[in-house]
């Protein structure tokens, strides 16, 4: 339900993602885009695939991007899982990995550290600070 | 003489179409590429043409297929 949710808020926050699976390490799908479930899959285990083959020198990639003429690829990972997504052409690079990076560690959240992270961002968007709520205290 | 004209006149919007499909095909081409980032922070570029991107190409395009399809 937490992975639903957190790619939910990554498909509707970047309009430049198209279509996405967020996977734990195995390439078990958490939670998709797709309708389909069988494509979900073999989204998520091509994407492990990806980072295992494009291991270097530096070990295993923590993300990458496959840029096309007809759009781009990117896959990131943590410690928990991996996110894929694919967006149309010339994407803006920085904008959808720091989305993915945001979508795995909303999913990897506890819920209490979720709701906190919500309390924190609600507060930043208001213009003016409310009045406190008189707890009853004097 | 006007024939000679009209030849002329071929000749060189051809040659005009025919670099510009030449160079609109080229600097398509070499925006294909494959980034890959590492956890220490560093990344590396590879040109459609490397032995990295030639094996990690065809997997992106199954993805781009498969998530398309």
């Amino acid at each position: 339900m937490e992975a639903a949710q957190a790619l939910a808020d990554l498909v509707e926050i970047s309009s430049q993602i198209e279509s996405a699976v967020l996977a734990d390490g195995e390439g078990t799908v958490l939670a998709s885009t797709f309708g389909d479930e069988e494509k979900a899959s073999a989204v998520a285990k091509e994407a492990i695939g990806l980072l295992k083959d494009a291991t270097g020198p530096g070990g295993e990639p923590s993300q990458v991007q496959i840029a096309f003429l007809e759009g781009s690829v990117f896959v990131v990972r943590d410690d928990e899982g991996i996110v894929a997504a694919v967006t149309g052409r010339e994407p803006t690079s920085g904008l959808v990995f720091y989305d993915l990076k945001t979508c795995l560690r909303l999913a990897g959240e506890q819920p209490e550290r979720k709701k906190a992270a919500a309390g924190t961002k609600r507060r930043t968007t208001k213009k003016k600070d409310e009045p406190e709520a008189d707890d009853g205290e004097g | 003489m006007a024939r000679g004209r009209v030849a002329a006149a071929v000749v060189a919007v051809g040659s005009v179409a025919g670099a510009a499909a030449l160079w609109f095909r080229r600097a398509g081409k070499s925006k294909e590429r494959v980034e890959v980032y590492y956890a220490d922070g560093s990344m590396v570029t590879f040109a459609p043409d490397s032995e990295e991107a030639a094996r990690l190409f065809p997997i992106g395009r199954r993805i781009l297929s498969q998530a398309r399809s």
